[in-house]
């Protein structure tokens, strides 16, 4: 037994020599001033992984999105790199038909979860692109950053949003993007019906009415399948002003931006849904 | 062994005894109503691709003349359940929530409406082959519910030879009484079916299975029976749900589909008494199918039974009617156990479509969900012996990829009946849809 025992000891000291993988010990520390939130949205699927890729200059500790600028600038100065510039991306829906603008055609009665609903002939409401209201993404999200408001829509507050791209997987409508915060225009609408049909839908759809695309930069904006869809790769953030929006019969095409919150035309309808605080009557 | 098997009735273990609630409408005779105005046609009307359009808008069309023909063999073609013009081809809301291409017909007011047929053939001097093909050209699928093209079932694998086929007339779901009524309304068009059946998958012999709450039927049927004792029928205890494909194979022979096998390699093939009825009645006049039975039943109707429509028929006709009196109903297409909500007035009565359950707001009042007491009695009715429970718990940590690697969720075929024995109301077949449609997206994305 002593034998056998000496002999596996032998073995292993043997084995612990030639199989010494060596480990840049700076990637413990790293790892130790990270969040340690493990969500990914780095890009890389945990913490550990991610201070690899900092200690060996494939990520600036900038890409980072829940540590705040002081512990990302921390490890900018142990590793004696530059923070490195991550623009901040976060989730935006592409609904804006709360209850006091959309219509519902029938009651969902069973479990509140989105995905339930979905599954049930598509939760009742009349738009079948629209969010249901369901707080799937609230629940989903590790960092609180989403709620919901009177009217059923999710909120996302941007500052608490890391764009982990937990609310995208989960929303069965798939109406969650990550979209850069320099990215003021957007398209708050999926619906793909024809226009009268769609408003008679929701109130804030869009029509296709194709004015933002006359009034946007050249090419920016395309009218695909009766919705009109922003080209971001055209996106510049000098040349493009809210104009689009200023004509938007709807209100669909909107302007966010992290400091006044979100803008829509103030023509036609719009105006009138700016002052209803009810709900609409369900069919 | 069954302990109730050695008293000669033929059951499988576990399920639940639903109230029927059949009384109302099984007197019924199928009458027609008058045909709606416009008629709503889904090219899917089955599992597999959907069909191809092959009409234009303005085009005229006879009842019963082919507009959208199959897309392969996992399709179905589409015939005109009226006669009319196209007025178009759009998206229209379908019963599952998201939207779908469908034809949209208008009737003609002053068409006598004469069904469309082909030349007569005889189906005793055709090959299997022949047959399947033939199957296909009535646009046949599963009329039980599941909606699985027919001749997908009677395509029977090379390694496989099939003893015996079973004809489904169970209709274990309460309310329901379709099958009921074409059992006795229709017993020569479903022995013809039942011998095309017989002759395409080559059985020697077909077994009729019927829940005991349905004696007239046996009573009706036996006189016609052929002398050779090729085709039988049995009594089954009624019970939820002996009418599943795996409940029904083992009620009769004793035998049980393997997981994840089809019935052909125990060697069995499974139909519907209303599908093969439809084929019997079709097939020989290469027919298209068009209409179908339905039953009509719940709360606040003046007249509920079953009545014979036209596919694509709007349920606002079908409610007109049967003189709907109430202001809000919960709309079920299909059984209380297993059908579909309906959220929209326009939805069309498809292939798969057995039933409107229309049932006040409050018979379906639901009560807050409690919190799981391991009760264990959702493990004491489930048909497949699964663990509810065990989901259920899972699904709240959205513990998809566990249930079906560890506890055989796939094998599930949402039955219900651990939802309506749980003391605590958990809504666990819900649970369990959510969980299907993620891992499916996740496969999915895996591959891609």
């Amino acid at each position: 037994m002593v034998v056998l025992g000496i002999v596996l000891a032998i073995i292993l000291a043997i084995a612990n020599k030639k199989l010494f993988v060596y480990e840049d010990p700076r990637i413990d520390q790293v790892d130790e001033m990270l969040p340690q939130a493990q969500c990914g949205a780095c890009g890389v699927p945990g913490c550990r992984p991610f201070a690899e890729a900092v200690v060996n200059r494939v990520k600036p500790p900038s890409a980072c999105t829940v540590n705040t600028p002081e512990g990302n600038q921390d490890i900018a100065s142990f590793m004696g790199i530059d923070m490195g510039e991550t623009e901040k991306v976060v989730a935006r829906l592409a609904c804006a038909g709360g209850t006091h603008v959309a219509y519902t055609r029938a009651k969902y009665q069973g479990l509140q979860s989105c995905q339930a609903a979905a599954a049930v002939s598509g939760g009742g409401k009349g738009c079948n692109w629209g969010c249901l209201g369901l707080a799937d993404c609230a629940d989903v999200c590790d960092f609180d950053a989403i709620f919901m408001d009177e009217y059923g829509l999710p909120i996302v507050i941007e500052d608490k949003c890391t764009a982990c791209n937990d609310c995208i997987v989960i929303c069965p409508k798939d109406l969650f993007s990550l979209q850069p915060v320099s990215h003021k225009l957007f398209v708050a609408c999926k619906s793909l019906d024809e226009g009268d049909i769609a408003e008679a839908e929701c109130e804030v759809a869009c029509t296709a009415c194709e004015k933002c695309v006359v009034d946007a930069p050249e090419g920016l904006i395309e009218i695909k399948n009766n919705l009109a869809v922003i080209d971001f790769k055209k996106y510049d953030e000098i040349t493009v002003d809210r104009l689009p929006i200023e004509r938007c019969p709807t209100g669909a095409i909107v302007w966010i931006d992290s400091q006044l919150g979100t803008t829509r035309s103030s023509v036609g309808k719009a105006a009138r849904q700016s002052t209803r605080t009810e709900s609409l009557p369900q069919a | 062994m069954n302990l109730l098997n050695l008293f000669g009735k033929k059951t499988f273990p576990r399920g639940i005894h639903p109230e029927g609630f059949k009384e109302e409408t099984h007197d019924h005779q199928a009458r027609r109503l008058p045909f709606p105005a416009q008629i709503i046609l889904p090219l899917s009307q089955n599992i597999g691709k959907p069909a191809i359009p092959i009409v234009h808008m303005g085009q005229h069309v006879r009842r019963g003349e082919l507009i959208a023909r199959a897309d392969g063999f996992m399709s179905v073609p589409l015939h005109a359940s009226v006669s009319g013009t196209i007025k178009k081809i759009d998206l229209v809301p379908s019963a599952r929530g998201d939207k779908e291409q469908a034809i949209i017909i208008q009737t003609s007011l002053s068409s006598t409406q004469t069904h469309h047929h082909g030349d007569y053939q005889d189906f005793e001097k055709m090959s299997p082959q022949a047959l399947v093909q033939a199957v296909q050209d009535t646009g046949m699928v599963g009329l039980g519910g599941a909606s699985f093209p027919t001749h997908v079932k009677m395509k029977i694998p090379d390694d496989c030879t099939i003893d015996t086929i079973i004809i489904n007339g169970c209709e274990c779901e309460p309310f329901l009484t379709t099958d009921h009524r074409i059992m006795l309304e229709q017993i020569s068009f479903m022995l013809r079916g039942i011998r095309i059946a017989m002759k395409a998958v080559d059985a020697p012999r077909a077994i009729i299975g019927v829940e005991d709450n349905k004696l007239n039927v046996l009573e009706a049927i036996r006189p016609h029976l052929p002398a050779d004792d090729s085709i039988t029928i049995e009594a089954v205890v009624t019970k939820y749900p002996q009418g599943a494909e795996k409940m029904l194979v083992y009620s009769l022979l004793g035998k049980e589909i393997p997981s994840g096998k089809l019935p052909s390699s125990i060697g069995v093939a499974i139909f519907n008494v209303a599908t093969l009825a439809a084929i019997g009645e079709l097939l020989p006049q290469r027919q298209g199918l068009i209409e179908r039975i339905i039953t009509i039943t719940g709360d606040n109707l003046n007249k509920p039974g079953n009545y014979m429509v036209p596919l694509g028929t709007p349920l606002s006709h079908i409610l007109k009617h049967a003189e709907f009196t109430g202001n809000e109903a919960e709309l079920i297409l299909g059984g209380p156990m297993m059908g579909m909500p309906a959220s929209f007035l326009d939805t069309p009565v498809k292939k798969g479509t057995g039933a409107v359950l229309v049932l006040d707001k409050r018979a379906t009042k639901r009560d807050d969900v409690l919190p799981c007491i391991k009760c264990s009695q959702c493990l004491q009715v489930c048909p497949i012996n699964l663990n509810p429970s065990e989901l259920g718990m899972l699904a709240t940590k959205r513990k998809y990829d566990v249930m079906e690697e560890q506890y055989h969720l796939n094998d599930c075929f949402e039955c219900g009946c651990c939802s309506y024995v749980c003391p605590s109301n958990i809504p666990l077949v819900q649970h369990f849809r959510i969980a299907k449609t993620l891992n499916r997206e996740r496969h999915r994305m895996e591959v891609a």
